[in-house]
Parts: C-alpha cells; sequence; structure tokens
C-alpha cells in the first residue's frame, strides 16, 4: 500500500545546512585520506618513483578539495551573515527533524 | 647588473611599498577603510606564509626529494578547508578578547598568565630566529647570484656583509611602518596592505618564472611531465613517515606560527573574510606550487653542476638571458623575504613588549610605589628595541650557521619549535579542564626536546653540543643522543625531534592540567574561550566599581594617547547617555576599558593595570563572596519586605475581621435591645391591664380583684426575675462576678440540683440513671454557680424532653484533671441546625410560652462555665438532648482570675 503524500515537518533549509556544517568538518579529514593515497601507490620494482603521475594526482586531489570549499563557503558565509551566533549544532541521536525555526533570506 | 643598480632597485621597491602603506593609512584615518577590509587583502596577507623558503627553497627542496615539497603547503590546504572545525572558534575568540599575539592568547585562556606569555614568547623568540635567518641568507644569495658587476665582486661575495645590511633596513622598515601606532588589533593597515601588494609581485614572480619554463623553455605541459620523469631520483620516492608528519606539521605550524597567528587571528575582522580565505588561501598556495616542479625539473636539466637548486627561480632565467624575468623574480623573493620579516618582527616584539618588558616595569613601578608615568612612549620604544634584537638574532643565527643550509630545512626546524604551542592552544580551545600548569608543563618540556634535540643541533657540531656528545650523548649517556633520544634510531632527525617533543608535551600538559587545580579566574577564562558561541557579549570580569573615572583616563592617556582616550571615554559616557569625559565606572565600562587596554598591551598587562588602579587584583574567590553575599543580602532583605507585606496584609485581615464584627456585635446589640423590649414590655402590658381592671372595676369580687393582683404580681416576678438574669449574664460576661471558691462534693452537688429541679413541671416524673460511686468527687469550685448550671440544665430537660417515658442519664467521668458531667435524656433532642444557637440569649427553640424564661438560661450557664475554668457543649448523637458541662477538679484562684481576661475577649468576638 502507498503511504499517504504528507509533507513531512522538516525545515529543509536548516536541515540541508547543519549538514553541510558536518561536511564542511569532515571535508578536511577526507581531504587528508586522499593526500595520503600515493603512500599506498609504492612501487618497489621501479628504479625512479613515478613522479609526474602523482604530482598530477596530488594537485588534482588539491584542486577538488579548493573547489569543495569553495561552493561550501558560498552557502557557509550566508550563516555567518545572518548573525554572529551560529546555528547551534545538532542534538545526537536522529533527533535531527526537530522544527528549527527557518532562517531568513538575505 | 650593477651592484648598485640592485640596491636601488631594492630601495626603489621598499619605497614604493612605503607609498602604498602610507596611502592604505591615509585611507583608513579617513574612514575609506572598507576595501582594505576586504576579504581579498586578508586572504592575500596570509600569504605571507609563503616566504623566501617558499619562493627560493621549494625549488630547492624539489630538485632534492621530488613531491614532498608539496606537504609544507597542503597542511595549510587542509586546515584552511577545514576551518569551520578550528579557525573560526579560533578567530572568533581572538576578536572577542581582543587578542594580540599566539602569547597573549594563550595567556589569556589560562587565566591571563604571564608566565605563560614569557614561556611562548621566548618559544617563538628561539623559533623565530632561524626562520629570519633563512630570509636573510636567501636575500644575501640572490644578491650574491644577482651581480655580475666585477667591481662589486668584492663586496657582493661577503655574503656576510649583505645579510647584516639587509638586516639593518628590515629593521628599519619595520620599526617606520610597525610601530606608528599602538593598539596592535586597531589592524596595521599600512603593512597589511603593503604585505598584500608583496603577495600580488611574489606569485606573479614565480608564475611568470614557470609560464616561462613550461611553455617556452619546454613545449607545454605533456613535455614537462616527461621531463620530470626523465629527472625523477630514487631520493624522490615519498616517505611514509616524512610525508604525513610534515603534512601534519605544516598543519600546526600555519596556526601556531607567531606572523601567521598575527594576519590570521589579530588582523582578522570578520568571519566573512575567512569563509572567503577557507578556498582562496589554498587556491593561492596551489597556484605557488603549481610550477615548482617544472623549474626544479628544468634547472637540474639545464643548470650546470654544482649550481644551488635553491636559487633556481634566480638563476635559471638569468642562465637563459632573460634579465627582465630575472630580475622580477628577484623582486618576487625580496618580496617574500621582507614581509615575512617585517610581520614576524611586528608579531614578536608585540609579544616582548606585552609579556616581558611592560609587565617587569610595571612590577618595579608597583614596588617603588610610583606612578607608571607615559607608558606609550615606553611601549614604541620597547617594540622598536625588540624588533632590532630580533632581526639581530636571525642575523647571528645566520652567521653562526655560516649561512650553508638547505632553506627548507632551516624553516623546519622553526616548524617544530612553535608547533610546541600546539597542545596549549588546542586546549584552550576545547578543554575546559585544561590549566595553567599543565599548558605551562607541556610547552616548558617541549620546548626543551625541541631545543635539545634540533635547535642546538642545527647550528652544527662543535658549536653548542661538541661531535661527541652528538656520537654518543651526553656523559655518553647513548639514550640522552639528541638524534635518537630514548634510543628511537629509525627516525630522521626533524620527524624524531617532532614525535618525542610533540608527545612528551601532550604528556605533561594532560597530566599537569588533570592533577593540578585551576584558579577562578582560569575558570572563568575558559568557559568564556570553549564555549564561544554560546555567548552574546565579551566576557564580565569587573565587579566591584572601586576607582574613579578620574583616575582611568589619565591612564588611558598614557597607553591611547590623549585625543584618543578622551574620544573614547566620552563615547562610554555617552553610552551611558551621560554628559562630559567621566562615565560611570560600571563593570560593563572596566570591561570595554580592559578590551582596549588588551588590544595594545595584551591581556595579562591590561589586567593588571586596570587590577593596579582598580584596586582588584583578579577575580578571586572571595570577589565572588562578596558578590554572593550582596545578593543574599538582596534576597534577604526582599524576604523581610515580604514577610512585612505578609503581616501588613494579616493586620488588615484581622481588622476587615474586626470591623465585621463589630458590626455583627452591632446587629446582635440592637436585636438584644428590641428582644429585651419585648420582653419587658409583655408582663408589662399585662400588668397595666390588670391594674387598669382594678382600678376601674367598681364591683368586682375579692375573688376577682385577689386573681387580678396575683397575675400582676405573677408578672412582676417574671419580670424581676427577666432583670435578674440580665443582671446576672452583665456580670458574668464582664468578668465581674465574685465566684465563692469552696470545697464541695460533686455527688451532694448533683443531689441538690435534682432536687431543685422537681419542682418544674412537678407533674411529670423522670427516670433518672446516675453512677453515684463515680459522682464522688471532691472538687474545689463555686459549687452554688456549678449547681445554678446543673439545675438549669436539668429544667430544661423536663421542660423540653418530649419522650412519654422521660428518662435522664447522668454520667460523670475523670480527664486530666478535668470533670465531664453528662446531662442526657431520651428526648428528640436539638435540631442540628438549632445547636449552635441555643447558646446564645433570648434563643429559645420554640415560641411556647410553656418555657417561661427569656431565653437566657443556656446563655448564662456558658458564662458560669466559662468564668469556672470550664466549658458546655452540646453533645449531638446520643440518642436525646445531651450537654456536656466540664470543669477543673479544682479551680484554682488564678484560673479564675484569667478567666475575665478571656471572657473579655470573647465577648467581643
Amino acid at each position: 500500500m502507498k503511504p499517504p503524500k504528507t509533507p513531512e515537518f522538516l525545515a529543509r533549509k536548516t536541515y540541508r545546512l547543519r549538514r553541510l556544517m558536518d561536511a564542511a568538518r569532515l571535508l578536511p579529514i577526507f581531504g587528508l585520506i586522499l593526500l595520503l593515497l600515493p603512500l599506498m601507490r609504492h612501487s618497489p620494482e621501479l628504479d625512479a618513483p613515478p613522479t609526474a603521475t602523482e604530482g598530477v594526482y596530488l594537485f588534482a586531489v588539491w584542486a577538488v578539495l579548493i573547489l569543495t570549499a569553495f561552493a561550501m563557503s558560498l552557502w557557509l558565509r550566508r550563516t555567518l551573515e545572518q548573525s554572529a551566533e551560529p546555528p547551534r549544532p545538532d542534538p545526537p541521536g536522529p533527533s535531527v527533524q526537530t522544527p528549527a525555526p527557518t532562517p531568513d533570506e538575505g | 647588473m650593477s651592484f648598485n643598480m640592485l640596491v636601488l632597485t631594492c630601495i626603489g621597491y621598499v619605497i614604493f611599498l612605503f607609498a602604498v602603506a602610507s596611502a592604505a593609512e591615509r585611507s583608513a584615518a579617513a574612514g575609506r577603510a572598507r576595501w582594505l577590509r576586504s576579504s581579498t587583502i586578508y586572504t592575500l596577507s596570509l600569504s605571507v606564509y609563503c616566504t623566501a623558503w617558499t619562493f627560493y627553497g621549494a625549488v630547492g627542496y624539489a630538485a632534492r626529494s621530488g613531491l614532498e615539497f608539496m606537504t609544507i603547503y597542503l597542511g595549510p590546504t587542509l586546515v584552511f578547508v577545514g576551518w569551520w572545525v578550528l579557525l573560526r572558534k579560533l578567530v572568533r575568540i581572538g576578536r572577542e578578547n581582543r587578542v594580540t599575539s599566539i602569547a597573549d592568547m594563550i595567556s589569556a585562556r589560562y587565566g591571563k598568565s604571564n608566565l605563560l606569555g614569557v614561556i611562548v614568547t621566548l618559544l617563538c623568540i628561539a623559533a623565530g630566529a632561524p626562520y629570519i635567518a633563512l630570509q636573510l641568507q636567501s636575500i644575501a644569495q640572490s644578491f650574491t647570484v644577482f651581480v655580475s658587476d666585477p667591481d662589486a665582486m668584492g663586496l657582493s661575495t661577503d655574503r656576510n656583509l649583505i645579510a647584516f645590511w639587509v638586516a639593518v633596513g628590515l629593521a628599519f622598515f619595520t620599526i617606520a611602518f610597525g610601530t606608528r601606532t599602538l593598539d596592535a588589533n586597531e589592524q596595521h593597515h599600512g603593512v597589511v596592505t603593503a604585505i598584500a601588494v608583496e603577495a600580488v609581485v611574489k606569485l606573479v614572480a614565480l608564475l611568470a618564472v614557470g609560464i616561462f619554463v613550461v611553455w617556452f623553455v619546454a613545449s607545454g605541459p605533456s613535455d614537462i611531465l616527461t621531463r620530470i620523469d626523465a629527472q625523477a631520483l630514487p631520493e624522490w620516492e615519498i616517505q611514509p613517515g616524512r610525508w604525513t608528519g610534515l603534512i601534519l606539521l605544516s598543519a600546526i605550524a600555519i596556526v601556531c606560527l607567531p606572523r601567521m597567528f598575527q594576519v590570521a587571528v589579530v588582523e582578522n575582522t570578520e568571519d566573512r573574510h575567512l569563509a572567503t580565505a577557507s578556498w582562496a588561501f589554498p587556491l593561492y598556495l596551489f597556484l605557488i606550487s603549481l610550477f615548482v616542479l617544472p623549474i626544479a625539473v628544468i634547472g637540474m636539466e639545464l643548470m650546470p653542476e654544482g649550481s644551488n637548486p635553491d636559487m633556481f627561480v634566480l638563476t635559471l632565467p638569468l642562465y637563459l638571458g632573460q634579465d627582465g624575468l630575472a630580475l622580477l623574480s628577484f623582486l618576487g623573493g625580496f618580496s617574500a623575504a621582507t614581509s615575512m620579516v617585517i610581520v614576524a618582527a611586528l608579531a614578536l616584539s608585540t609579544m616582548v613588549s606585552n609579556h616581558i618588558v611592560v609587565p617587569l616595569w610595571l612590577r618595579m613601578r608597583a614596588a617603588r610605589q610610583r606612578d607608571t608615568g607615559d607608558m606609550r612612549l615606553l611601549v614604541l620604544n620597547v617594540r622598536r628595541l625588540s624588533i632590532t634584537m630580533i632581526l639581530a638574532l636571525g642575523y647571528i643565527y645566520y652567521v653562526i650557521t655560516g649561512g650553508s643550509g638547505a632553506l627548507a630545512a632551516i624553516g623546519l626546524i622553526a616548524f617544530v619549535g612553535v608547533a610546541q604551542c600546539l597542545p596549549a592552544l588546542i586546549g584552550a580551545l576545547y578543554w575546559r579542564g585544561a590549566s595553567r600548569t599543565g599548558a605551562a608543563l607541556g610547552l616548558i618540556v617541549g620546548s626543551i626536546i625541541w631545543f635539545y634535540a634540533l635547535f642546538l643541533p642545527s647550528f652544527g657540531p662543535d658549536i653548542f653540543l661538541s661531535a661527541r656528545v652528538m656520537e654518543s650523548g651526553p656523559f655518553d649517556l647513548a639514550w640522552l643522543r639528541p638524534y635518537s633520544l630514548f634510543g628511537l634510531t629509525t627516525l630522521d632527525p626533524l620527524l624524531h625531534a617532532l614525535f618525542w617533543s610533540l608527545l612528551l608535551n601532550v604528556l605533561a600538559f594532560c597530566a599537569g592540567s588533570m592533577f593540578s587545580f585551576p584558579s577562578p579566574i582560569e575558570r572563568v577564562q575558559s568557559a568564556l574561550f570553549v564555549n564561544v558561541y554560546e555567548r552574546a557579549g565579551p566576557a564580565r570580569s569587573w565587579t566591584r566599581p572601586v576607582a574613579e573615572a578620574e583616575d582611568l583616563l589619565p591612564m588611558a592617556q598614557r597607553i591611547f594617547g590623549a585625543s584618543e582616550a578622551q574620544t573614547f571615554f566620552r563615547v562610554q559616557a555617552a553610552a551611558q547617555g551621560k554628559q562630559g569625559f567621566l562615565p560611570d565606572i560600571t563593570p560593563e565600562f572596566l570591561e570595554a576599558l580592559e578590551l582596549k587596554l588588551a588590544g595594545s598591551v595584551g591581556a595579562a598587562t591590561a589586567h593588571a593595570m586596570l587590577a593596579q588602579s582598580v584596586g582588584t587584583a583578579v577575580v578571586s574567590v572571595e570577589d565572588l563572596m562578596a558578590v554572593a553575599s550582596e545578593t543574599a543580602q538582596i534576597m534577604e532583605y526582599s524576604a523581610q519586605l515580604e514577610a512585612k507585606s505578609e503581616e501588613l496584609t494579616r493586620t488588615a485581615r484581622k481588622l476587615r475581621e474586626a470591623n465585621d464584627k463589630l458590626q455583627t456585635l452591632s446587629v446582635q446589640k440592637d436585636a438584644f435591645l428590641s428582644q429585651i423590649s419585648h420582653e419587658l414590655r409583655t408582663p408589662m402590658t399585662s400588668i397595666r391591664a390588670f391594674s387598669e381592671i382594678l382600678m376601674d372595676a367598681e364591683g368586682m369580687s375579692d375573688e376577682e380583684q385577689t386573681h387580678f393582683a396575683r397575675i400582676i404580681h405573677d408578672e412582676s416576678i417574671r419580670l424581676t426575675r427577666l432583670l435578674d438574669d440580665l443582671l446576672d449574664l452583665s456580670v458574668l460576661e464582664h468578668g465581674q462576678v465574685q465566684l465563692n471558691i469552696t470545697p464541695a462534693n460533686l455527688r451532694e452537688l448533683i443531689d441538690k440540683s435534682i432536687t431543685a429541679s422537681n419542682s418544674v413541671q412537678a407533674d411529670r416524673t423522670f427516670a433518672l440513671h446516675r453512677s453515684r460511686d463515680s459522682e464522688d468527687i471532691e472538687i474545689l469550685t463555686d459549687a452554688g454557680r456549678l449547681s445554678q448550671v446543673f439545675i438549669n440544665v436539668l429544667s430544661n430537660s423536663r421542660k423540653y424532653c418530649d419522650a412519654d417515658h422521660p428518662r435522664m442519664k447522668i454520667k460523670v467521668q475523670r480527664r486530666k484533671g478535668m470533670i465531664e458531667v453528662d446531662f442526657i435524656d431520651n428526648g428528640s433532642g436539638i435540631p442540628r441546625d438549632k445547636q449552635a444557637l441555643i447558646f446564645e440569649k433570648f434563643s429559645r427553640l420554640t415560641d411556647s410560652l410553656q418555657a417561661g424564661g427569656a431565653g437566657l438560661g443556656l446563655a448564662i450557664c456558658r458564662e458560669i462555665m466559662h468564668n469556672l475554668g470550664g466549658e458546655i457543649a452540646y453533645v449531638p448523637g446520643q440518642g436525646g438532648a445531651a450537654f456536656r458541662v466540664s470543669f477543673p477538679v479544682s479551680l484554682q484562684a488564678r484560673d479564675a482570675l484569667s478567666r475575665p481576661g478571656k471572657d473579655a475577649t470573647e465577648a467581643a468576638e
């Protein structure tokens, strides 16, 4: 049976923003892991390391990090402008669906 | 290019920077500082991270170790893209507390402790020396490389001399710019703008060389990639330990380096700028690093064997005949070096003056009980002196080490040094339990290890540590060898020092924090720092206004200068709604003043200065207690007020009740009077009527006359009795009765009363149930009055008992010195709603005249019993009318005496 289509009670914007903050916190960790990857691609049979390939890889990761940070900062800076006080972090657990006041536009 | 030409170029460039900085300061002074505080300027000023080490050293680093040079830029990239976690909080705290340096930050967090300020300052100076030496070395090298003028060869190859003059020039430039204004928190617009310009110059220079190398020397990116692989050395292999360790180290350094703290935290005006810098600064680093490897590879390929790879950026264009490009490159390197030296010297000199000289001076002055004098000039001079000293230290390091090391290696020594601040800094931001003792211990332990295991050995053997000590440890203790402490031999010296210093630092920090107990102000500050987002305004710590504004104004003038201090005071006064220059000394005002002072001389010093003037050294437990007891007093006072108002309410209620009673009494009195009139009138009417009959009657028989006269007589008796009763009641009620207290036997009393009451309706016979034994009690009371009560109760029973076979039960019992006599008949009793009325005056349950009385009997009984110290009550539910008469076994005279008072009150009720 299909459940009735009722809009869930959820301040979507605030919810997205909080997940974005989570992502902002995780970004450096993922960045670090990606930057450590060349260590695991060690190939002892070569005389010289594949510097060019690894260099391209590292610069690519670097570029991705910059682009992601750029995209995130566009959103995050709105919270900074709205109020000096950023929204509180989520309470632990699945209670993210607690309705929060929708931040004002602009 | 000739030596003189080069010197002139440098001077010209410096003058240009000077002009830019002056213009920026003028613009800021004119209030057009908006663009100066833009995100772009902020991001560009952050590029002070990229020093000559980056500009020259990175290429050398890449030529020696391949991709490892990137770690120095990847660490900061991670910190900046993760700005939401750490930097945001750091910047917010720094701004709200008007922090002037990293030493100030740590000192402020751990209870405004000056000890920590001193430790961090000394550490940063020690770490700063090799870093500044690195810049001097690179400029000196670039000079020697560039100059082709044979006349000046002798001069230009004396690197020490060049380095000396460069140091002098930089000291002069820094002093001229950095120490014109005092308030470090007012942001050095001029310096920051100049640094932003330099950031552009060095980026453009490096990009220009890079583009030239990739597209003009090589034939594009793919060609470069093949050349890279062709030149790759076995040493270029990424070493896992160094790779990870250096990323971590550079990430720590970007936060802990004094100059980075200066531009990132102290000069920050808005969180917004950080949001931009979060991607723009990594982008800057990306662009700076992009061509490093290509330049290194082409340099290795083309340059003659034995050329210094650290100078490829400069020597490669020169070699290829691109003098213009080489000059640009030279200026880029010059920019990178000067901007670092200026900001680092500024930051360090602020720390020296705020944490070492000014506190010392204040203490000396305080010890000599003297006025603090003109602080302004003192602070500025101390800073000027500090800048000179710091550059001198850098120069000395350069001379001692011989200026021969690889640039990157020197820089990393400095990195490990400043990294010792990290545990204390992170603890300051996230751990409320971190304490001053822990921070101090951690810093000291970490610094000592860094000093011993990395800094001293960096001078080379036989300068501070002999080759023998390096080889086999001091006193031949192998486990104390500087490069392999505790037998750890697998790590290279840098990682080894980083590992041990940070590990023991963190251990000492945690242990010290866990085993020490923080002072009150430390705990206040820890809450302020850790919970910076949960609080609206800046910190509150001044609670007791003691000083006068007149005392504070001169002090502020000495720090800010007269006009600025006066403006500040006037603005504060206006904010309080006052005219003139002297605001009220509120905690808020003191707070604002302290913050402003902190912007000039650091948190610890500002606090100490205000404390000297205001009289409270710190927020002590005593202060808190005082506040608490004040609060307690207020609460007590309000409790008293509340009690008083309650009392008033009670009194008012009593008054209202008394008033109600008085009104009731008034009504009762009227009713009583009308009742009395009625009662008196009835017999009077019949007396009058029968007297008239007697007077008018002529032929009236004697019999008739006698009959009428008897009626008149009876009515007179009734009237008299009524008046007697009234008198009696009145006497009883007012307690004027004379009690005749005599010993008596209760049984005899009851016997007499029964006999006396038998005259009432003598035709009715009552069955009596008594327990004569229990009645045999000797009592001490007014026997006559008591038997009056008994008679009244018994007579009433005879009158009103409606049973066919009337029966009277008399029950006597003793209870706690009281005697209770119950008179219970078998009639229908008294209806519940009338039970409350029977003891009232003139209350008769029936209209029938059979009662024959005026309805005063029970009222009199009640009054008598009150006078005898007892009472009479109706007891419902006994199968008939039941009255309980209770009285003390032995009535004491004082009881009798105390009665009137009680009666009086009861009468009033």
